[in-house]
């Protein structure tokens, strides 16, 4: 009997074995599984003990890499993890995939009716500012359906973010303001960290949760390029064939196309990406260990420029807002590989170039925030500059301590999982911010 | 005896229609047939007999179905369709056509010599 248990231990073994193949199905495995009992019955009726004839059955079957590649020549398709937006299963039963679709289409064209009635009722900077206010929540909306969000949940989304739109707009900016710019964008910021709170369901203490709010916003970044990738080629086809009959739709694009599509794309994105998750976990990894190190080679371009450009304290204020930009964007490739990377494998290369990723960006958030302050003491503080400052200090602590971690991790130290954890508790911090550059900043500076 | 792989392969399809006509059999009875029918001579890999059912499945020569063996399991059956029979029709007359000539050649030209002596 015990003997039996461990051909049983055996065969789930080979079974796990089998299952890292993609070409072979679960119903391929249970078949060669019956094949391989029969095979071992048949050899233990010969004298064989389990063993033995467990060992021998698994030599007949032949080289299950060989069989995997056979498998994979006559199932091609697997290999590609297929995007079933509506499984078949769950089609007979409930039918709440079709209900989600209608949701979600429901949701990408509200967000395109506000879209299209802020067009229509607000001046232009006024609609600058509440683009993200009309899109933004059909987004979290989706989120907050999908997840059951309960009433406190909800409000708690909610009420923050009305409190956002009122004061938005009840801010009497100046007509030429810089502050109202940077309320504007940090209230994206802020938005979407409360779409993340709906993304995880309200569980926003849970750092796996958040590192999953992480992904899928690299994702759906990735999604939506893609969406309008096609979108563009497709609206483009068509603008020039109806350009050649002798219709111009121009008007018809800016006023109806772009304002519907847009937003409509993005909640569509989001849904993709909650559709099917793995599809482009197998991209993600990839996208990273190729845009780690060109990034690399950026920074340190950008870097080499910075010192032979002579005096920082010249350097143009543009320059420093678009370096800003690119560490966000560090920022924002060093939490997708994090988020990409299995926790548990050892210390590779690929960490040695992430650290040298970190090192690079410390390095010209470094030069920045020199320049920064050379700037500072030279004509005094702006509602820009304190924004850039203060989003840079951020960078620096964070860039740093995920260095630290970093280098811990590779010297064997520590555990991948202290690094994942620095990211995912630093993550409010960023909110906060940019909910005190839209609440405090505009009347510290009078609207200026 | 070692039966060369193209053979094996380009033998392996009529072989398993073959098989199926005579009845509907699952993958481990299907290899105890062949290895029966050449008595012993003729030794797939066992592995490689999934997917060319399931590519015989794909062209529409066998059907398959789910059913359990006599121990519980799972067990996946296959019956041959009626383009599986033609398909099996057609291999016959090429492999009669193959085999016939075949016997004439060793029939009427010398038999190739069993052993090279002094060659290697």
């Amino acid at each position: 009997m015990e003997q039996h248990l461990a051909l049983d231990a055996d065969i789930d073994r080979w079974r796990g074995y089998l299952q890292r193949h993609q070409a072979i199905s679960s119903a391929d495995i249970d078949e060669l599984e019956d094949h391989l009992r029969e095979q071992v019955t048949d050899l233990q009726a010969t004298g064989l003990d389990d063993t033995e004839a467990f060992l021998v059955a698994i030599k007949r079957l032949g080289n299950l890499d060989a069989v995997s590649r056979e498998f994979a020549r006559e199932h091609s398709d697997r290999l590609w993890k297929q995007l079933s937006l509506v499984p078949q299963e769950s089609r007979e039963s409930g039918g709440t995939p079709a209900r989600e679709l209608t949701v979600v289409l429901a949701l990408a064209v509200a967000a395109g009716l506000a879209v299209r009635a802020g067009i229509t009722w607000l001046d232009d900077a006024a609609l600058a500012r509440n683009l993200a206010l009309l899109v933004v929540p059909f987004v979290a909306a989706y989120f907050a359906w999908k997840r059951r969000l309960g009433i406190r949940t909800v409000a708690a989304l909610v009420l923050p973010a009305v409190v956002l739109a009122v004061l938005l707009n009840v801010y009497p900016f100046d007509s030429d303001s810089s502050t109202e710019p940077l309320a504007a964008m940090h209230a994206v910021v802020a938005l979407w960290l409360l779409v993340g709170i709906a993304y995880v369901g309200g569980r926003w203490r849970s750092d796996g949760r958040r590192m999953d709010f992480a992904r899928f916003t690299g994702e759906l970044a990735i999604y939506f390029t893609l969406l309008a990738i096609g979108g563009g080629v497709l609206t483009g086809l068509t603008v020039a064939v109806l350009q050649l009959v002798g219709i111009d739709p121009e008007q018809a694009l800016g006023s109806w196309v772009l304002p519907f599509a847009v937003p409509g794309a993005l909640v569509v994105a989001a849904w993709l990406v909650e559709a099917k998750q793995n599809v482009v976990e197998n991209i993600a990894p990839v996208l990273t260990r190729v845009f780690t190190p060109l990034t690399i080679i950026m920074l340190l371009t950008l870097l080499g420029a910075l010192a032979t450009a002579g005096g920082l304290g010249e350097v143009d204020r543009e320059l420093l807002i678009l370096m800003d930009a690119i560490l966000v964007l560090v920022v924002g490739l060093l939490l997708y590989s994090i988020s990409a990377r299995d926790p548990l494998a050892p210390p590779g290369l690929f960490d040695t170039l992430q650290l040298v990723l970190l090192l690079a960006a410390l390095a010209v958030d470094a030069v920045l925030l020199t320049a920064m302050l050379t700037r500072i003491a030279e004509f005094g503080a702006s509602p820009n500059k304190l924004a850039a400052l203060g989003l840079n200090l951020l960078l620096l602590v964070h860039l740093a301590w995920a260095a630290r971690l970093s280098v811990g991790f590779l010297r064997g130290r520590s555990a991948f999982a202290p690094l994942e954890r620095w990211q995912t508790r630093y993550l409010p911090v960023y909110g906060i911010w940019a909910a005190v550059v839209v609440v405090v900043f505009p009347p510290a500076f009078a609207f200026a | 005896m070692h039966i060369d792989k193209d053979l094996v392969a380009a033998s392996a399809t009529p072989i398993v229609l073959g098989i199926l006509a005579e009845g509907d059999l699952y993958g481990y009875a299907i290899l105890k047939r062949v290895s029966e029918l050449s008595g012993g001579g003729l030794q797939w890999t066992d592995g490689m007999l999934y997917p060319l059912l399931h590519r015989l499945e794909r062209l529409g020569h066998v059907s398959s179905s789910w059913g359990t063996s006599e121990a519980g399991r799972r067990r996946k059956h296959y019956a041959i369709t009626p383009s599986g029979r033609a398909t099996l029709a057609e291999r016959q007359e090429q492999w009669t056509v193959v085999a016939d000539a075949l016997r004439q050649v060793w029939q009427s030209g010398q038999r190739p010599p069993l052993t090279a002596e002094g060659w290697a």
